[in-house]
Protein backbone atom coordinates (compact mmCIF):
# COMPACT_ATOMS: atom_id res chain seq x y z
CA UNK A 1 0.00 0.00 0.00
CA UNK A 2 2.55 2.73 1.19
CA UNK A 3 5.04 1.35 -1.77
CA UNK A 4 2.16 2.32 -4.28
CA UNK A 5 1.19 5.38 -2.64
CA UNK A 6 4.93 7.13 -2.72
CA UNK A 7 5.25 5.56 -6.42
CA UNK A 8 2.32 7.19 -7.12
CA UNK A 9 3.55 10.43 -5.14
CA UNK A 10 6.32 10.24 -7.38
CA UNK A 11 5.26 10.27 -10.64
CA UNK A 12 2.91 13.19 -10.24
CA UNK A 13 5.86 15.33 -7.89
CA UNK A 14 8.49 14.55 -10.49
CA UNK A 15 8.27 13.65 -14.35
CA UNK A 16 11.28 11.57 -14.21
CA UNK A 17 9.92 8.84 -11.86
CA UNK A 18 7.68 7.32 -14.37
CA UNK A 19 9.98 7.33 -17.38
CA UNK A 20 10.90 3.91 -18.20
CA UNK A 21 14.96 4.06 -17.84
CA UNK A 22 14.30 5.04 -14.02
CA UNK A 23 11.72 2.22 -13.26
CA UNK A 24 13.97 -0.14 -15.00
CA UNK A 25 16.87 1.15 -12.47
CA UNK A 26 14.96 1.22 -9.32
CA UNK A 27 13.63 -2.32 -10.25
CA UNK A 28 17.14 -3.57 -10.41
CA UNK A 29 18.63 -1.52 -7.67
CA UNK A 30 16.25 -2.91 -4.94
CA UNK A 31 16.27 -6.77 -6.36
CA UNK A 32 19.69 -7.38 -4.95
CA UNK A 33 18.07 -5.86 -1.53
CA UNK A 34 14.85 -7.54 -1.89
CA UNK A 35 16.57 -10.82 -2.43
CA UNK A 36 18.63 -11.09 0.62
CA UNK A 37 15.84 -9.48 2.67
CA UNK A 38 13.57 -12.75 1.69
CA UNK A 39 16.41 -14.87 3.37
CA UNK A 40 16.94 -11.85 6.62
CA UNK A 41 13.26 -12.19 6.99
CA UNK A 42 13.13 -16.04 7.74
CA UNK A 43 16.54 -15.46 10.08
CA UNK A 44 14.64 -12.99 12.39
CA UNK A 45 11.14 -14.67 12.25
CA UNK A 46 13.31 -17.52 13.54
CA UNK A 47 14.35 -15.29 16.40
CA UNK A 48 17.61 -14.50 14.70
CA UNK A 49 19.89 -12.13 12.95
CA UNK A 50 22.39 -12.63 10.25
CA UNK A 51 24.87 -9.52 10.17
CA UNK A 52 27.39 -11.28 7.85
CA UNK A 53 25.24 -10.98 4.65
CA UNK A 54 26.90 -8.07 2.97
CA UNK A 55 30.29 -9.79 3.55
CA UNK A 56 28.78 -13.11 1.68
CA UNK A 57 28.04 -10.97 -0.99
CA UNK A 58 31.28 -9.82 -1.34
CA UNK A 59 32.93 -13.36 -0.87
CA UNK A 60 30.66 -15.06 -3.27
CA UNK A 61 31.07 -12.58 -6.17
CA UNK A 62 35.05 -12.43 -5.35
CA UNK A 63 35.19 -16.53 -5.39
CA UNK A 64 33.13 -16.26 -9.11
CA UNK A 65 34.88 -13.49 -10.25
CA UNK A 66 38.22 -15.39 -9.57
CA UNK A 67 37.43 -18.35 -10.43
CA UNK A 68 36.40 -17.27 -13.89
CA UNK A 69 39.00 -15.00 -14.58
CA UNK A 70 41.54 -17.98 -14.34
CA UNK A 71 39.90 -19.26 -17.20
CA UNK A 72 36.96 -21.59 -15.45
CA UNK A 73 33.69 -21.88 -17.18
CA UNK A 74 30.54 -20.23 -15.36
CA UNK A 75 28.99 -23.60 -14.53
CA UNK A 76 32.04 -24.14 -12.15
CA UNK A 77 32.13 -20.56 -10.98
CA UNK A 78 28.50 -19.77 -10.19
CA UNK A 79 28.22 -23.13 -7.82
CA UNK A 80 31.42 -22.77 -6.60
CA UNK A 81 30.43 -19.22 -5.14
CA UNK A 82 27.01 -20.32 -3.67
CA UNK A 83 28.87 -23.08 -1.90
CA UNK A 84 31.20 -20.55 -0.29
CA UNK A 85 27.97 -18.48 0.59
CA UNK A 86 26.67 -21.88 1.61
CA UNK A 87 29.54 -22.99 3.33
CA UNK A 88 29.44 -19.71 5.58
CA UNK A 89 25.54 -19.94 6.44
CA UNK A 90 26.55 -23.39 7.82
CA UNK A 91 29.54 -22.38 10.19
CA UNK A 92 27.20 -19.40 11.29
CA UNK A 93 24.39 -21.71 12.18
CA UNK A 94 26.69 -24.85 13.20
CA UNK A 95 28.21 -21.96 15.84
CA UNK A 96 24.50 -20.45 16.69
CA UNK A 97 22.63 -23.61 16.99
CA UNK A 98 25.43 -26.41 18.49
CA UNK A 99 27.85 -24.15 20.31
CA UNK A 100 24.83 -22.14 21.89
CA UNK A 101 26.46 -18.51 20.74
CA UNK A 102 24.81 -15.71 19.75
CA UNK A 103 23.76 -15.15 16.40
CA UNK A 104 24.63 -11.36 16.52
CA UNK A 105 27.81 -12.17 17.82
CA UNK A 106 28.64 -15.24 15.49
CA UNK A 107 27.05 -12.97 12.43
CA UNK A 108 29.40 -10.38 13.72
CA UNK A 109 32.13 -11.84 13.30
CA UNK A 110 31.57 -13.70 10.24
CA UNK A 111 30.85 -10.21 8.80
CA UNK A 112 34.76 -9.19 9.84
CA UNK A 113 36.30 -13.18 8.56
CA UNK A 114 34.25 -12.70 5.25
CA UNK A 115 35.16 -9.74 3.91
CA UNK A 116 38.76 -10.31 4.95
CA UNK A 117 38.99 -13.52 3.23
CA UNK A 118 37.54 -11.75 -0.02
CA UNK A 119 40.83 -9.35 0.34
CA UNK A 120 43.17 -12.33 0.39
CA UNK A 121 41.67 -14.33 -2.40
CA UNK A 122 41.78 -11.25 -4.57
CA UNK A 123 44.42 -9.32 -2.93
CA UNK A 124 42.51 -6.19 -2.72
CA UNK A 125 42.51 -5.63 -6.36
CA UNK A 126 39.38 -5.16 -8.77
CA UNK A 127 38.31 -7.57 -10.81
CA UNK A 128 36.77 -6.97 -14.38
CA UNK A 129 38.07 -9.91 -16.71
CA UNK A 130 35.91 -13.04 -16.43
CA UNK A 131 37.45 -15.66 -18.73
CA UNK A 132 35.80 -17.35 -21.65
CA UNK A 133 32.32 -16.96 -19.97
CA UNK A 134 32.40 -13.20 -19.18
CA UNK A 135 30.01 -11.79 -21.80
CA UNK A 136 27.72 -14.87 -20.35
CA UNK A 137 28.18 -13.77 -16.57
CA UNK A 138 27.50 -10.46 -16.99
CA UNK A 139 24.15 -10.76 -19.17
CA UNK A 140 23.17 -13.19 -16.46
CA UNK A 141 23.19 -9.63 -13.61
CA UNK A 142 23.57 -6.95 -16.07
CA UNK A 143 21.12 -8.26 -18.97
CA UNK A 144 17.22 -8.17 -19.20
CA UNK A 145 14.77 -10.86 -20.56
CA UNK A 146 11.24 -9.63 -22.21
CA UNK A 147 11.97 -5.83 -20.95
CA UNK A 148 12.25 -7.00 -17.32
CA UNK A 149 15.98 -6.76 -15.78
CA UNK A 150 17.16 -10.45 -14.52
CA UNK A 151 17.61 -9.99 -10.70
CA UNK A 152 13.89 -8.69 -10.97
CA UNK A 153 13.05 -11.67 -12.47
CA UNK A 154 15.52 -13.81 -10.30
CA UNK A 155 13.86 -11.63 -7.06
CA UNK A 156 10.56 -12.48 -8.30
CA UNK A 157 10.77 -16.44 -8.67
CA UNK A 158 12.35 -16.36 -5.32
CA UNK A 159 10.06 -14.36 -3.33
CA UNK A 160 7.44 -16.69 -4.72
CA UNK A 161 8.77 -19.71 -3.75
CA UNK A 162 9.93 -18.41 -0.12
CA UNK A 163 6.41 -17.16 -0.23
CA UNK A 164 5.36 -20.89 -0.41
CA UNK A 165 8.06 -22.26 1.66
CA UNK A 166 6.72 -20.08 4.13
CA UNK A 167 3.15 -21.08 4.39
CA UNK A 168 3.07 -24.54 2.77
CA UNK A 169 5.73 -26.55 4.47
CA UNK A 170 7.08 -28.02 7.45
CA UNK A 171 9.97 -26.38 7.53
CA UNK A 172 8.25 -22.77 7.09
CA UNK A 173 6.10 -23.48 9.82
CA UNK A 174 8.28 -24.82 12.32
CA UNK A 175 10.77 -21.86 11.23
CA UNK A 176 8.10 -19.94 12.63
CA UNK A 177 7.11 -21.74 15.61
CA UNK A 178 10.75 -21.51 16.52
CA UNK A 179 10.38 -17.83 16.27
CA UNK A 180 7.62 -17.84 18.44
CA UNK A 181 8.75 -20.32 20.95
CA UNK A 182 11.76 -21.77 21.29
CA UNK A 183 11.21 -23.86 24.37
CA UNK A 184 8.30 -25.26 22.87
CA UNK A 185 9.34 -26.30 19.16
CA UNK A 186 12.08 -28.18 21.32
CA UNK A 187 9.73 -30.10 23.72
CA UNK A 188 7.80 -31.10 20.37
CA UNK A 189 10.94 -32.89 18.95
CA UNK A 190 11.87 -30.87 16.24
CA UNK A 191 15.24 -31.00 15.45
CA UNK A 192 15.77 -27.40 16.46
CA UNK A 193 19.34 -27.45 15.80
CA UNK A 194 19.24 -28.75 12.24
CA UNK A 195 16.51 -26.60 11.52
CA UNK A 196 18.68 -23.41 12.63
CA UNK A 197 21.75 -24.56 10.62
CA UNK A 198 18.97 -24.46 7.59
CA UNK A 199 17.96 -20.77 7.96
CA UNK A 200 21.25 -19.43 8.10
CA UNK A 201 22.06 -21.27 4.99
CA UNK A 202 18.93 -20.34 3.37
CA UNK A 203 19.99 -16.55 4.45
CA UNK A 204 23.50 -16.88 2.97
CA UNK A 205 22.62 -18.90 -0.06
CA UNK A 206 20.21 -15.50 -0.84
CA UNK A 207 23.17 -13.54 -0.13
CA UNK A 208 25.33 -15.70 -2.52
CA UNK A 209 23.04 -15.46 -4.83
CA UNK A 210 22.91 -12.00 -5.02
CA UNK A 211 26.64 -11.49 -5.29
CA UNK A 212 26.46 -13.39 -8.18
CA UNK A 213 24.17 -11.01 -9.85
CA UNK A 214 25.72 -8.26 -8.92
CA UNK A 215 29.05 -8.72 -10.65
CA UNK A 216 27.33 -9.27 -13.75
CA UNK A 217 25.30 -6.00 -13.06
CA UNK A 218 28.71 -3.89 -11.96
CA UNK A 219 30.48 -5.42 -14.61
CA UNK A 220 33.20 -5.73 -11.87
CA UNK A 221 34.24 -7.03 -8.01
CA UNK A 222 35.65 -4.98 -5.39
CA UNK A 223 36.35 -6.18 -1.75
CA UNK A 224 34.17 -3.13 -0.68
CA UNK A 225 31.18 -4.30 -2.46
CA UNK A 226 28.14 -4.94 -0.27
CA UNK A 227 29.52 -3.13 2.48
CA UNK A 228 27.33 -2.02 4.87
CA UNK A 229 24.27 -3.65 3.16
CA UNK A 230 22.91 -5.74 5.81
CA UNK A 231 22.01 -2.78 7.62
CA UNK A 232 19.37 -2.18 4.61
CA UNK A 233 18.74 -5.56 4.28
CA UNK A 234 17.47 -5.41 7.66
CA UNK A 235 15.62 -2.59 7.41
CA UNK A 236 13.98 -4.14 4.81
CA UNK A 237 12.64 -6.75 6.19
CA UNK A 238 12.13 -5.04 9.43
CA UNK A 239 9.82 -2.43 7.60
CA UNK A 240 8.30 -5.15 5.47
CA UNK A 241 6.92 -6.23 9.14
CA UNK A 242 9.82 -8.62 10.05
CA UNK A 243 9.60 -8.25 13.95
CA UNK A 244 12.93 -8.85 15.89
CA UNK A 245 11.83 -10.58 18.55
CA UNK A 246 10.63 -13.63 16.32
CA UNK A 247 8.29 -15.38 14.98
CA UNK A 248 6.78 -12.66 12.78
CA UNK A 249 7.78 -11.74 8.73
CA UNK A 250 6.43 -12.56 5.50
CA UNK A 251 8.29 -12.71 2.07
CA UNK A 252 5.77 -10.61 -0.05
CA UNK A 253 6.76 -7.66 3.31
CA UNK A 254 10.40 -8.22 2.71
CA UNK A 255 9.76 -7.00 -0.83
CA UNK A 256 7.66 -4.25 -0.25
CA UNK A 257 10.27 -3.16 2.63
CA UNK A 258 13.26 -3.05 -0.17
CA UNK A 259 10.98 -1.49 -2.39
CA UNK A 260 9.83 1.61 -0.52
CA UNK A 261 13.75 2.21 0.66
CA UNK A 262 14.74 2.30 -2.89
CA UNK A 263 12.12 4.32 -3.89
CA UNK A 264 13.04 6.99 -0.81
CA UNK A 265 16.60 6.78 -1.93
CA UNK A 266 15.79 7.23 -5.74
CA UNK A 267 12.89 10.02 -5.20
CA UNK A 268 15.95 12.02 -3.01
CA UNK A 269 17.97 11.85 -6.19
CA UNK A 270 15.59 13.14 -8.07
CA UNK A 271 13.69 15.79 -6.21
CA UNK A 272 17.30 17.00 -6.20
CA UNK A 273 17.86 16.18 -2.29
CA UNK A 274 21.62 16.31 -1.42
CA UNK A 275 22.77 12.38 -0.96
CA UNK A 276 23.92 13.33 2.44
CA UNK A 277 20.26 13.60 3.34
CA UNK A 278 19.64 9.52 2.40
CA UNK A 279 21.02 8.22 5.98
CA UNK A 280 18.76 10.88 7.52
CA UNK A 281 15.53 9.74 5.51
CA UNK A 282 15.88 5.89 5.72
CA UNK A 283 16.42 5.72 9.10
CA UNK A 284 13.84 7.70 10.27
CA UNK A 285 11.38 5.69 8.05
CA UNK A 286 12.74 2.42 9.46
CA UNK A 287 11.48 3.46 13.09
CA UNK A 288 8.35 5.29 11.75
CA UNK A 289 7.51 1.54 10.37
CA UNK A 290 8.16 -0.07 13.16
CA UNK A 291 6.25 2.57 15.29
CA UNK A 292 3.59 1.72 13.45
CA UNK A 293 3.56 -1.71 13.94
CA UNK A 294 3.84 -1.25 17.73
CA UNK A 295 0.75 1.00 17.16
CA UNK A 296 -1.37 -1.65 15.41
CA UNK A 297 -0.36 -4.13 17.97
CA UNK A 298 -1.03 -2.33 21.19
CA UNK A 299 -4.83 -1.62 20.26
CA UNK A 300 -5.27 -5.32 19.27
CA UNK A 301 -3.67 -6.57 22.40
CA UNK B 1 2.88 -33.10 44.90
CA UNK B 2 6.17 -31.23 46.46
CA UNK B 3 7.77 -28.05 47.46
CA UNK B 4 9.94 -26.19 44.56
CA UNK B 5 13.08 -28.05 44.47
CA UNK B 6 11.28 -31.24 45.11
CA UNK B 7 11.87 -32.98 41.86
CA UNK B 8 8.27 -32.34 40.37
CA UNK B 9 9.38 -30.90 37.13
CA UNK B 10 12.36 -33.18 36.91
CA UNK B 11 10.40 -36.51 37.34
CA UNK B 12 8.05 -35.55 34.65
CA UNK B 13 10.88 -34.42 32.17
CA UNK B 14 12.54 -38.10 32.77
CA UNK B 15 9.05 -39.78 32.20
CA UNK B 16 8.55 -37.44 28.95
CA UNK B 17 12.25 -38.90 27.69
CA UNK B 18 13.75 -35.54 28.02
CA UNK B 19 15.98 -36.62 30.70
CA UNK B 20 17.52 -39.89 31.22
CA UNK B 21 17.03 -40.98 34.53
CA UNK B 22 20.33 -41.73 36.67
CA UNK B 23 18.61 -44.43 38.46
CA UNK B 24 15.94 -46.37 38.20
CA UNK B 25 12.98 -48.04 35.45
CA UNK B 26 9.92 -47.28 34.16
CA UNK B 27 7.33 -49.77 33.94
CA UNK B 28 4.41 -48.81 31.58
CA UNK B 29 1.04 -51.55 32.12
CA UNK B 30 4.14 -53.83 33.84
CA UNK B 31 5.92 -53.65 30.78
CA UNK B 32 9.28 -52.21 31.20
CA UNK B 33 10.34 -48.98 29.15
CA UNK B 34 13.39 -46.99 28.52
CA UNK B 35 13.24 -43.16 26.39
CA UNK B 36 16.26 -41.93 24.82
CA UNK B 37 14.28 -38.75 23.19
CA UNK B 38 10.59 -37.88 23.71
CA UNK B 39 9.52 -39.00 20.45
CA UNK B 40 10.01 -42.62 22.45
CA UNK B 41 7.78 -41.53 25.12
CA UNK B 42 5.16 -40.44 22.93
CA UNK B 43 5.51 -43.69 20.98
CA UNK B 44 4.28 -45.19 24.17
CA UNK B 45 1.25 -42.96 24.94
CA UNK B 46 3.00 -40.68 26.90
CA UNK B 47 1.80 -36.96 25.93
CA UNK B 48 3.43 -33.70 27.99
CA UNK B 49 1.20 -30.47 28.66
CA UNK B 50 4.32 -28.13 30.04
CA UNK B 51 4.00 -25.47 32.62
CA UNK B 52 4.62 -22.64 30.50
CA UNK B 53 2.56 -24.85 28.42
CA UNK B 54 4.95 -25.02 25.60
CA UNK B 55 2.89 -23.35 23.15
CA UNK B 56 3.61 -20.63 20.01
CA UNK B 57 1.64 -17.37 20.59
CA UNK B 58 2.32 -16.44 16.83
CA UNK B 59 0.60 -19.22 15.48
CA UNK B 60 -2.99 -20.31 15.43
CA UNK B 61 -4.41 -22.50 17.45
CA UNK B 62 -4.61 -25.57 14.81
CA UNK B 63 -1.04 -25.36 13.92
CA UNK B 64 0.05 -25.74 17.84
CA UNK B 65 -1.77 -28.73 18.02
CA UNK B 66 -0.32 -30.23 15.06
CA UNK B 67 3.09 -28.54 15.82
CA UNK B 68 5.67 -31.27 14.88
CA UNK B 69 3.11 -33.68 13.64
CA UNK B 70 1.98 -31.78 10.59
CA UNK B 71 -0.83 -33.21 8.57
CA UNK B 72 0.75 -32.81 4.89
CA UNK B 73 -0.87 -34.06 1.52
CA UNK B 74 0.68 -34.36 -1.82
CA UNK B 75 0.96 -32.12 -4.56
CA UNK B 76 2.86 -33.12 -7.48
CA UNK B 77 6.40 -33.83 -6.37
CA UNK B 78 6.07 -31.90 -2.83
CA UNK B 79 4.34 -32.30 0.31
CA UNK B 80 2.53 -29.35 1.54
CA UNK B 81 0.68 -28.47 4.78
CA UNK B 82 -2.92 -30.10 4.88
CA UNK B 83 -4.42 -26.48 6.48
CA UNK B 84 -8.04 -28.03 6.07
CA UNK B 85 -7.64 -31.14 7.56
CA UNK B 86 -6.16 -29.98 10.41
CA UNK B 87 -8.41 -27.51 11.38
CA UNK B 88 -10.97 -29.93 11.11
CA UNK B 89 -9.32 -32.31 13.56
CA UNK B 90 -8.22 -29.64 15.63
CA UNK B 91 -12.14 -28.22 15.99
CA UNK B 92 -12.99 -32.15 16.73
CA UNK B 93 -10.87 -32.24 19.15
CA UNK B 94 -11.93 -29.06 21.21
CA UNK B 95 -15.70 -29.76 20.64
CA UNK B 96 -14.04 -33.25 22.53
CA UNK B 97 -13.16 -30.63 25.14
CA UNK B 98 -16.07 -28.68 25.10
CA UNK B 99 -13.69 -25.73 24.66
CA UNK B 100 -14.58 -22.89 22.59
CA UNK B 101 -11.45 -22.39 21.20
CA UNK B 102 -11.44 -21.89 17.64
CA UNK B 103 -8.93 -23.97 15.41
CA UNK B 104 -8.06 -20.49 13.17
CA UNK B 105 -7.69 -18.24 16.08
CA UNK B 106 -4.31 -17.24 17.14
CA UNK B 107 -3.45 -18.42 20.10
CA UNK B 108 -1.89 -14.64 21.64
CA UNK B 109 -5.55 -13.82 21.88
CA UNK B 110 -6.78 -16.75 23.87
CA UNK B 111 -7.94 -16.42 27.50
CA UNK B 112 -5.96 -19.39 29.93
CA UNK B 113 -7.73 -21.88 30.05
CA UNK B 114 -8.14 -21.79 26.28
CA UNK B 115 -4.68 -22.14 25.76
CA UNK B 116 -5.13 -25.04 28.39
CA UNK B 117 -7.35 -26.79 26.08
CA UNK B 118 -5.02 -26.43 23.08
CA UNK B 119 -2.44 -28.18 25.32
CA UNK B 120 -4.46 -30.92 26.31
CA UNK B 121 -5.98 -31.14 22.52
CA UNK B 122 -2.15 -31.84 21.61
CA UNK B 123 -2.27 -34.64 23.99
CA UNK B 124 -5.05 -36.17 22.86
CA UNK B 125 -4.25 -35.85 19.26
CA UNK B 126 -1.71 -38.69 19.76
CA UNK B 127 -4.67 -40.96 21.66
CA UNK B 128 -2.50 -40.91 24.58
CA UNK B 129 -2.73 -43.00 27.47
CA UNK B 130 -0.66 -41.11 29.65
CA UNK B 131 -0.80 -37.20 30.26
CA UNK B 132 1.61 -35.90 32.21
CA UNK B 133 0.72 -32.01 33.07
CA UNK B 134 3.14 -29.46 35.41
CA UNK B 135 1.54 -27.35 37.04
CA UNK B 136 -1.51 -26.58 34.67
CA UNK B 137 -3.08 -24.12 37.07
CA UNK B 138 -0.32 -22.01 38.10
CA UNK B 139 -0.98 -19.46 36.43
CA UNK B 140 -4.24 -18.54 35.57
CA UNK B 141 -7.66 -17.39 37.19
CA UNK B 142 -10.14 -19.01 39.28
CA UNK B 143 -12.92 -19.64 36.87
CA UNK B 144 -10.02 -20.88 34.28
CA UNK B 145 -8.54 -22.83 37.09
CA UNK B 146 -12.12 -24.55 37.43
CA UNK B 147 -12.07 -25.02 33.30
CA UNK B 148 -8.64 -26.76 33.82
CA UNK B 149 -10.18 -28.78 36.69
CA UNK B 150 -12.88 -30.38 34.47
CA UNK B 151 -10.77 -30.79 31.58
CA UNK B 152 -8.64 -33.11 33.82
CA UNK B 153 -11.96 -34.98 34.89
CA UNK B 154 -12.82 -35.47 31.31
CA UNK B 155 -9.76 -36.97 30.68
CA UNK B 156 -9.92 -39.51 33.15
CA UNK B 157 -13.39 -40.31 32.69
CA UNK B 158 -12.06 -41.62 29.18
CA UNK B 159 -10.09 -43.78 30.59
CA UNK B 160 -6.37 -41.64 30.21
CA UNK B 161 -4.34 -41.13 33.22
CA UNK B 162 -3.35 -37.81 34.24
CA UNK B 163 0.07 -37.08 36.34
CA UNK B 164 -0.86 -33.80 37.64
CA UNK B 165 2.17 -31.85 39.36
CA UNK B 166 1.03 -28.93 41.89
CA UNK B 167 1.39 -27.25 44.89
CA UNK B 168 -2.29 -26.47 44.80
CA UNK B 169 -3.94 -28.98 47.59
CA UNK B 170 -7.64 -27.50 46.87
CA UNK B 171 -6.75 -28.83 42.96
CA UNK B 172 -5.13 -31.86 44.00
CA UNK B 173 -8.08 -32.79 46.52
CA UNK B 174 -10.51 -32.01 44.35
CA UNK B 175 -9.51 -34.26 41.10
CA UNK B 176 -6.67 -36.54 42.09
CA UNK B 177 -7.24 -40.45 43.28
CA UNK B 178 -4.32 -41.24 44.60
CA UNK B 179 -1.46 -38.70 45.45
CA UNK B 180 2.51 -38.59 45.35
CA UNK B 181 4.89 -36.22 47.80
CA UNK B 182 7.94 -35.90 46.85
CA UNK B 183 10.46 -34.05 49.11
CA UNK B 184 14.20 -33.28 48.05
CA UNK B 185 14.02 -35.70 45.36
CA UNK B 186 12.74 -38.90 46.73
CA UNK B 187 9.23 -40.41 47.11
CA UNK B 188 7.88 -39.89 50.79
CA UNK B 189 3.95 -40.81 50.18
CA UNK B 190 2.45 -42.32 47.68
CA UNK B 191 -1.60 -43.02 48.46
CA UNK B 192 -5.41 -42.64 48.06
CA UNK B 193 -6.54 -38.89 47.85
CA UNK B 194 -9.11 -40.40 50.07
CA UNK B 195 -7.17 -41.69 52.70
CA UNK B 196 -5.40 -38.86 52.98
CA UNK B 197 -5.56 -35.09 53.90
CA UNK B 198 -4.64 -31.38 53.06
CA UNK B 199 -2.70 -31.25 57.01
CA UNK B 200 -1.06 -34.80 56.22
CA UNK B 201 0.56 -33.80 52.59
CA UNK B 202 1.21 -29.86 54.01
CA UNK B 203 3.78 -32.04 56.74
CA UNK B 204 5.25 -34.32 54.14
CA UNK B 205 5.69 -31.59 52.30
CA UNK B 206 7.65 -29.71 54.28
CA UNK B 207 9.02 -32.54 56.07
CA UNK B 208 7.13 -32.19 59.37
CA UNK B 209 5.53 -35.82 58.65
CA UNK B 210 8.74 -37.99 57.82
CA UNK B 211 7.17 -40.63 55.50
CA UNK B 212 3.39 -41.75 54.97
Amino acid sequence: MAAMLACLALSLLTDTFATERNLFNVSRNFAFVAIIALGMTAVIASGGIDLSVGSAVVLSSMTVAVLMSAGMPFWIGIPAALGVAVLMGAVNGILIAYAGMPPFVVTLGMLSVARSLAMVLSNNKMIYQFGPDHDLLLALGGGSTMGLPNPLIVMALLAGITGFIFKWTRWGQHLFAMGGNENAVKLTGIPVRQLKVSVYVFSALTAGITGVLEVGWLGGVTTNLGQGMELSVIAAAVIGGANLAGGVGTAFGAVVGALLIEVIRNSLILLGISTFWQGAFVGSFIVIAVAFDRFRSVRQG
Amino acid sequence: MGDNGAGKSTLVKVIAGNFAPSAGEIFISDAKVEFHKPLDAQRAGIEVVYQDLAICDNLSAAANVFLGRELTRRVGPIQILDYARMRIRAGELFARLKSETRPRDLVRRMSGGQRQAVAIARALLSDAKIILMDEPTAAISVRQVAEVLNLIRYLSDHGIAVVLVSHRMPDVFQVADRIAVLRRGRLVASKRASESSPEEVTGLITGAIEFA
